[in-house]
């Protein structure tokens, strides 16, 4: 384990010619592979195997007992052409996607923006901002929603003072996601401290430079926060996308597992979880998987592609 | 990373009118008054949850934020409300997730210490490869994962949970170490080099201990994010008397979360406690964990 990094200046002590060019490739290389192989084995046997495998599964009725059957694109088919909750999962997951996301990284920019301003007390109130993003994903938090939210939940309480009878929100499958996406937006503290540590790298003096110009602030913002923030709002947009496609507890809890009522918080990995360990429709559920991956993978892909159009990059 | 964000005010302050100075201190009233607003109104549900907690049962809904008095019953009653106690919940999560931290820290800092340091063929592929994984939505691995699992008899362990972690599958606390890595001046490993140090000896007797900051990071969000893991668990762990902190709340919150409310937020509250205690000492490095992260550099 402790061959030699990468000390080709170090001379070595005689040996044949021969001998030095197979010493020199195992010290030049060796070391490098040797740390890198236990994330070798499970980029392999944990990563690109498995994804190969469920491609694989994806063509196939497969229940976990019996071994895969080919029935070639017939679960794609089916999912297209005879599956309402394929449809109706997709509808959940994009409509949260759409609006929990940028509603999220709105708030996080304006608190951020408030915050940089000087204010006194910034270290308590990014801890306190924060404090929702570490817990929200837990268990907990969604037993908490759930209760928030009910019929007589602290939300109907608070709204009772006004004279609103407000409905059980959770039961209701015209509000049911939208207690979700506030839950999302509950959690603005991580994107906001990234933003927070983006706007600290923008140089003051562009600022003076516009203010002795007569730039309002207002303008100050458009021309010089923003488009020095790009790349901050880049990387926020990317990951909080790819993070609420990944969403499953909140939803889970709430809905007892079940994506009710009438599958209005049926999210697109609940579905697929239901379908591979309640009905134990693996090959199906694979189908599903890679679906999602390549909506992922294409998302992606066109934000990058376009990003060259909007996100400014000094240098 | 300190906060120094009052000087450039100055240079506003020496040619502002009195008129101008008095907006200006009425606005910063103001957003702190937005700011505390909003923070009350974003903390006051977790505030609630403490208190209904220590609320006797019969006042659980009723009442302010200050119970008229302090009990612990529902702490009791939701300890043992399943036939397995949440003590072993809680040793089950704190053996897995210490185990999932010590996996972490060895596996992701030897990648992130071959991709920073190493020169080898095929680096720069390895390493866009380890970045792609950072975008991959797990559930497109979880099937195959799940009946290599059951092949090995891995199901009902928690083998599953943990064996991934001591093989690097978490490319972000990789792509986290590699950034801070790249941080720690090359002379220092150069020299060592020059001494006739080892790979292996640089880097734990050099890289390691100059990554305190970063290997702190790293096992305080595994921690968390290993307590807070909700899916793992529930395809995993069959047996009630292997649950997580986690899978026992979702059970509880099934069979008695219903008529017991009390003893449902009790333990709720006490599933939070190890985060807010992470939080409440280590908040400045997590946060600037959270802000690295963004950060091309």
């Amino acid at each position: 384990m402790t061959a030699p990094a990468m000390e080709a200046g170090v001379p070595h002590a005689g040996g044949a010619v021969h001998q030095s060019w197979w010493s020199r490739v195992w010290e030049n290389h060796a070391p490098g592979y040797l740390f890198l192989l236990p994330w070798f084995i499970g980029f392999l046997g944990l990563t690109i195997g498995p994804i190969i495998t469920s491609f694989y599964l994806s063509f196939t009725d497969f229940d976990l007992l019996t071994s895969p059957e080919w029935v070639g694109a017939d679960n794609y088919i089916r999912m297209f052409t005879a599956d309402p909750k394929f449809i109706a999962s997709m509808r959940v997951t994009l409509t949260f996607v759409i609006f929990s996301v940028p509603l999220k990284l709105a708030f996080a920019l304006g608190v951020a923006l408030l915050l940089n301003r000087g204010m006194r007390g910034l270290p308590l109130y990014r801890a306190l901002f924060y404090l929702p993003s570490l817990l929200g994903a837990s268990v907990a938090i969604a037993i908490l929603w759930r209760q928030l939210f009910s019929g007589d939940g602290l939300v109907n309480d608070f709204l009772s003072i006004f004279g609103i009878q407000g409905p059980s929100w959770i039961s209701n499958p015209r509000y049911s996601l939208w207690t979700l996406i506030v839950l999302s937006i509950w959690q603005f503290g991580s994107p906001m401290i990234i933003f927070l540590a983006g706007l600290r790298q923008i140089p003051q003096d562009m600022y003076e430079a516009a203010s002795l110009d007569g730039a309002s602030k207002w303008r100050q913002f458009w021309k010089i926060t923003l488009p020095l923030l790009t790349p901050v709002v880049f990387f926020n947009a990317i990951i909080q996308t790819i993070e609420a496609f990944k969403s499953f507890t909140p939803a889970f809890i709430i809905s007892a597992g079940t994506g009710n009522p009438i599958n209005s918080t049926l999210f697109y990995t609940l579905y697929l979880y239901q379908e591979a360990f309640g009905f134990f429709r693996m090959g199906y559920a694979s189908a599903l998987a890679w679906f999602l991956l390549v909506l992922v993978g294409c998302f992606t892909a066109f934000s990058f592609l376009t990003s060259k159009y909007w996100v400014h990059y000094d240098d | 990373m300190t906060v120094t964000a009052a000087a450039p005010k100055l240079t506003v302050v020496t040619e502002a009118s009195p008129g101008k100075l008095a907006r200006k201190r009425v606005l910063g009233v103001l957003a702190h008054v937005a700011l505390i607003g909003a923070s009350i109104l974003m903390l006051y549900p977790l505030l609630w949850m403490l208190s209904a907690s220590f609320r006797p049962e019969n006042e659980i809904f009723s009442g302010t934020l200050m119970p008229s008095v302090w009990s612990l019953d529902s702490y009791f009653r939701g300890w043992n409300g399943l036939r397995v106690s949440f003590g072993t919940f809680f040793w089950n999560s704190l053996v897995i997730s210490v185990t999932c931290v010590i996996g972490n820290l060895i596996a992701c800092s030897m990648a992130a210490f071959a991709f920073a340091r190493l020169r080898f063929k095929g680096r720069s592929f390895w390493f866009a490869m380890m970045l792609m994984t950072l975008m991959l939505p797990g559930q497109v691995t979880l099937i195959p994962q799940y009946v290599l699992f059951r092949e090995l008899g891995w199901v009902d362990t928690i083998l599953p949970l943990v064996v991934p972690k001591f093989l690097a599958v978490d490319a972000f606390f990789v792509f986290l170490m590699v950034q801070f890595f790249r941080g720690i001046p090359r002379e220092l490993d150069e020299a060592a080099m020059m001494d006739g140090c080892s790979a292996w000896r640089i880097y734990y007797k050099i890289m390691l201990p100059l990554s305190l900051p970063v290997l702190a990071t790293a096992a305080i969000f595994t921690f968390i994010w290993t307590w807070d893991d909700f899916f793992a668990p529930l395809i995993y762990l069959n047996e009630m008397k292997q649950y997580t902190v986690m899978l026992g709340l979702r059970t509880f919150t099934d069979s008695t979360g219903e008529s017991d409310f009390g003893g449902l937020f009790a333990m709720s509250v006490l599933s939070l406690v190890p985060i807010f205690v992470f939080f409440l000492f280590f908040q400045r490095l997590l946060i600037e964990g959270i802000a690295t992260t963004g950060m091309k550099r």
